[in-house]
């Protein structure tokens, strides 16, 4: 009944034998880069005995602006992951032609373009976009943290544990070949019985679980943690669509996790949910994730918005214009989301009349966005523009996402799809809008709010040159995918029979050498500006901000706030600017914050070892690890005492600190 | 002198809850469930209703019926607990329900609908 | 106004810890939200996978509705002595609490009892999730909710203890609230499945 490999299965290590060792030379010389680079890695943090400082101080940390911080790297780390599978796309669709097989086989390059989807979705822009919700809307709402600080933690631990096994099977067994969604019949057990789309399943079951909880607890934070005063239509935009983003996770992620489920049943235990016989449907796999799969999107976007809303508000010097119209948009943004679903298998046959609903839904739910930016349009008209590195990358946004909405526009109209579906057009459109506002999105979020975070700025000419290569090196890159997306010519191709393409091909893996320098810059800006930070030292409030994020100093202190604030007005920090209010400087009192936790990681660390022992068949492994996260899960239920108080000696130092700061500011004349 | 004039968002109740419970409430929720969960029982066992599609219309009023009593009389819910929030996420949450329960049937039937004939097979598969 | 009374109007000069806890039912409430969709995903499928017999056994041939019924009615009189549990804790009766704890997991301890054996029959007469479409959806969904309830019944069991040991203080106030609504979510799934499973299954 359980579906094993009859040739190597054994009770001690399930599916696990030598030949899930892989022999390809360019996984095989990734292994030794890795495990060197790794190394390294771990004897410098032994070296200079950072392990002790690394978990006291961030692994078993409850800080919201720590976790985020660690969301952000995750999420660089796997960027660079999900890059390079990039290159390797676009190095062998430039190749292969004229009789050339390109430098992968089918088995690779299958497994190539699974996984940069997978990791960019699930391990950079998920990562990304919680990972700044986690840092600024505590701030921004006057909270000190969120509403369940322990499970932060252990979110941030699980998406970390669904990175793990990703990056496993690099190392060992293989990947899924059956692209980032594995539709059945093709990722059932009859056509994919190797271990890939098993990795594929519990890694974004791992992580699945850990976004769910964090979205749980955004909301809850969001409706429950407000500073007093600070009434629903008093929030910063950036907390509305994050409200809406994690509305939209708790209300999508659970069908992807029974999807998921269903499929690995089918798999390991001979179901028949999505098989082509004993009654089973592949059509129904595509129809339930796809109505988890088009919320998704927006969960990936919304935040975004709310970012630029930010930025366009603070560096045009204004209040952003419609702030009523932009929330409702939002809102209903939200609820359209789930009535869309169907314009991702518009070819699948359903027919007219549902094809026609799905349609219009579509076209209907590109208004409010489109309201969303004459709204950022309208605040930046008369406004007094600074065009610093946020407000570039949001002009940017501007062109280059609408263009992409657009060709979304273009492709919700069914007879128009039935032409570009899957074709490159659709990869184009998909890539034009979630680099066009997504990755966008964060390179301003990064350069927004690093200076926060970290209490210095970022280098602006190592920034420009990202931006303009990022610019640049999308057009270049894209504009040829479009172009042979029209022509008819379909996605995920690995060999070529018509000569007259290659050019197309050739200027699009030039413009990923673009993109590739655009972010060796980033990584430039970001070392550079690390090592003159002393240089680059800047105090609260180093944009003119508008939120409450920017009357704490940078860094801010570990309880946020000395005294929570009371809000008045919509963009609660101009207003106290505006009023000329003054900081408090003494009356300090103990504050009451979370403790920190071992337990977040140590569960985590179960849960990848479950989905490890699942994925190869290694029952004992399996149940152990269940038995064991239940059991100390319950065990961490028997401690009650998880908040201490900080002194108010401590707060006062810190005030008094920040207060001496402020002062040599003023006095020094450097802003 | 201690400010009591919060405007904060959250509960200042004594007991952990957030709900009271009574006795009544349990009991006549207790009483209510058993009678609509008794008649579709008995409705389906029996064969008291001919036809088949009224029949599943009745017993499944039944169970909207007890889903409503478990609502208010276990699960104490009303518009004032947590500020109306219970209330709001309850409501959404069954309106995407709904669409994603009645659109995934009229989709499949749709895509089933539109597949090409198979020839039958004995064997039980297709 | 004078500077300090300015400051006074804009920040919380005189703020007290928050009782810990505060978001917690509305947290827990937005979770069951999310279970209920998980739930509805399997209706879903349920919706489309139903009638699939793959010509095999289909309700009318497997299913006991007399023994369905004494199971709900297990799952019901296990949600009201939670219910009476809920009303001590009130009074603040410790060993009446636990008294009426007990009773809940033993009712709710029938009721896994009695699925596991109709699970259990239903495969010894090649009516395994593995047969059809329709059983696989149906052990699925079914097997789910027992699921649910077998770790309500762990958690249960370690809320007595913990009761038991520290008393009825507020953190365990709030965590027997939870299981509150836990418990009676699953009752309020199960009218779906006895519904839209067992009796439609035998009506079609």
């Amino acid at each position: 009944m359980i579906a094993h490999h009859p040739a190597t299965w054994s009770p001690l290590l399930g599916r696990l034998g030598i030949d899930a060792i892989p022999h390809e030379p360019i996984v095989i010389g990734t292994f030794f880069a890795v495990a060197l680079g790794g190394a390294a890695v771990l004897a410098l943090l032994t070296y200079f005995k950072l392990w002790g400082y690394l978990w006291k101080e961030w692994f078993t940390s409850v800080d919201h602006k720590k976790i985020g911080i660690m969301y952000m790297v995750l999420g660089l780390i796997m960027f660079l992951r999900g890059f390079a599978d990039a290159v390797m796309m676009r190095g062998q669709q430039a190749m292969a032609f004229n009789g050339s097989q390109g430098f992968l086989t089918s088995e690779h390059f299958d497994q190539v373009f699974t996984a940069h989807g997978v990791i960019m979705i699930f391990f950079v822009a998920m990562p990304f976009v919680t990972g700044l919700m986690n840092y600024v809307v505590p701030l921004q709402i006057g909270a000190r943290d969120v509403s369940f600080p322990f499970l932060n933690n252990f979110s941030f631990w699980m998406t970390v544990g669904g990175a793990v096994l990703v990056m496993a099977s690099l190392f060992l067994g293989e990947f899924a070949r059956t692209g980032w969604l594995a539709y059945p019949p093709l990722s059932g057990l009859a056509y994919s019985p190797d271990v890939g789309v098993d990795y594929y399943i519990w890694s974004l079951q791992v992580a699945g679980v850990g976004t769910t909880l964090s979205g749980v607890n955004l909301i809850a934070t969001i409706l429950k943690l407000r500073a007093p005063g600070m009434s629903m239509m008093k929030m910063p935009v950036f907390t509305w669509t994050a409200l809406v983003t994690n509305v939209l996770i708790v209300a999508a992620f659970p069908v992807l996790t029974v999807v998921l489920a269903l499929l690995g049943l089918d798999r390991t235990l001979h179901t028949n949910f999505f098989t082509n016989d004993f009654g089973g449907s592949a059509m129904l796999y595509v129809n339930l994730i796809w109505i988890w799969g088009h919320p998704e999107v927006y969960i990936l976007v919304l935040p975004i918005f709310g970012v630029f809303s930010e930025i366009t508000a603070t560096f045009c010097g204004k209040r952003l214009f419609g702030y009523s119209s932009m929330v409702y948009a939002t809102v209903v943004i939200g609820v359209l989301s789930y009535i869309v679903w169907l314009h991702h298998f518009f070819t699948m046959g359903s027919g007219a009349s549902v094809n026609s609903f799905f349609g219009i839904s579509t076209m209907v739910i590109s208004i409010p966005t489109g309201a969303k930016m004459f709204n950022w349009l309208f605040t930046m008209y008369k406004g007094r523009i600074r065009y610093e590195l946020p407000m570039m990358w949001t002009v940017a946004f501007m062109l280059t996402f609408v263009i992409g909405g657009m060709t979304g526009v273009m492709l919700a109209v069914p007879p128009a799809d039935f032409v570009l579906h899957n074709s490159l057009f659709l990869i184009a459109h998909f890539h034009n809008v979630i680099i066009g506002g997504v990755v966008f999105g964060v390179f301003a979020a990064i350069n927004y709010w690093w200076p926060k975070a970290f209490g210095f700025r970022l280098n602006q000419f190592w920034g420009k040159v990202q931006f303009w290569c990022w610019l640049v090196g999308f057009w270049v890159a894209f504009t040829p995918v479009y172009i042979l997306g029209l022509m008819g010519v379909t996605r995920r191709m690995r060999v070529f029979d018509d000569p007259s393409l290659q050019i197309w091909y050739v200027i699009a893996a030039f413009g990923a050498l673009l993109i590739a320098a655009g972010i060796g810059a980033m990584l430039l800006q970001f070392g550079i500006s690390i090592w003159k930070r002393d240089e680059y030292k800047v105090e609260g409030d180093p944009w003119e901000g508008r939120t409450l994020e920017w009357s704490t100093s940078s860094p801010p202190p570990e309880y946020n706030f000395a005294f929570t604030p009371k809000i008045h007005e919509l963009d609660a920090w101009s207003d106290m600017k505006a009023k000329g209010v003054a900081r408090p400087t003494e009356g300090f009192r103990a504050i009451l914050m979370p403790k920190n936790t071992w337990a977040g990681i140590v569960i985590a660390g179960m849960a990848t070892a479950c989905g490890f022992a699942m994925i190869w068949q290694i029952w004992w492994l399996a149940a152990l690890s269940l038995a064991s996260i239940v059991a100390t899960a319950i065990f961490h239920t028997f401690n009650y005492n998880r908040t201490f108080h900080i002194p108010a000696e401590h707060v006062a130092e810190v005030e008094a600190a920040r207060t001496a700061q402020l002062a040599a500011l003023s006095k020094g004349g450097a802003a | 002198m201690a400010d009591h004039s919060h405007a904060h968002g959250h509960d200042d109740h004594g007991h952990g809850a957030g709900f009271h419970a009574s006795l009544k409430d349990y009991v006549t929720g207790f009483v209510l469930s058993v009678i609509l969960t008794a008649i579709p029982f008995w409705l389906v066992m029996s064969g008291a209703i001919a036809d088949k599609g009224t029949a599943a219309l009745v017993i499944t009023g039944f169970a909207a019926v007890q889903v409503v009593v478990h609502m208010i009389y276990f699960l104490h819910m009303n518009a004032k607990v947590e500020q109306g929030w219970n209330l709001m996420a309850l409501i959404f949450t069954l309106l995407l329900v709904a669409i994603v329960i009645s659109g995934t049937l009229w989709v499949m039937f749709h895509l089933n609908a539109n597949m090409m004939p198979m020839p039958m097979r004995t064997d039980g598969i297709g | 106004m004078s500077s300090a009374e300015l400051t006074g109007q804009y920040y919380d000069l005189h703020e007290h810890d928050h009782p810990e806890g505060g978001s917690t039912a509305l947290g827990f409430w937005i979770y069951l939200m999310s279970d209920c969709l998980i739930f509805a995903m399997l209706f879903a499928t349920f919706g489309v996978l139903g009638g699939n017999y793959a010509a095999g056994p289909g309700p009318k041939d497997l299913f006991d509705l007399p023994l369905v019924a004494v199971n709900t009615a297990m799952l019901l009189f296990s949600s009201i002595t939670y219910g009476f549990a809920m009303i001590a804790m009130q009074s603040g009766k410790k060993n009446l609490v636990l008294l009426w704890l007990a009773i809940t997991g033993l009712f709710g301890a029938a009721f896994l009892g009695i699925e596991l054996t109709e699970f259990h029959h239903l495969i010894e007469e090649g009516a395994g999730p593995q047969r059809s479409a329709f059983l696989s959806a149906f052990f699925t969904l079914v097997g789910t909710h027992g699921l649910h309830v077998t770790f309500g019944s762990i958690w249960l069991v370690t809320l007595m203890v913990q009761v038991g040991r520290f008393g009825l203080t507020t953190a365990n106030q709030r965590r027997l609230a939870c299981l509150s609504l836990f418990w009676h979510f699953l009752d309020v799934v199960w009218i779906g499945v006895f519904t839209f499973v067992y009796l439609m299954g035998v009506l079609r």
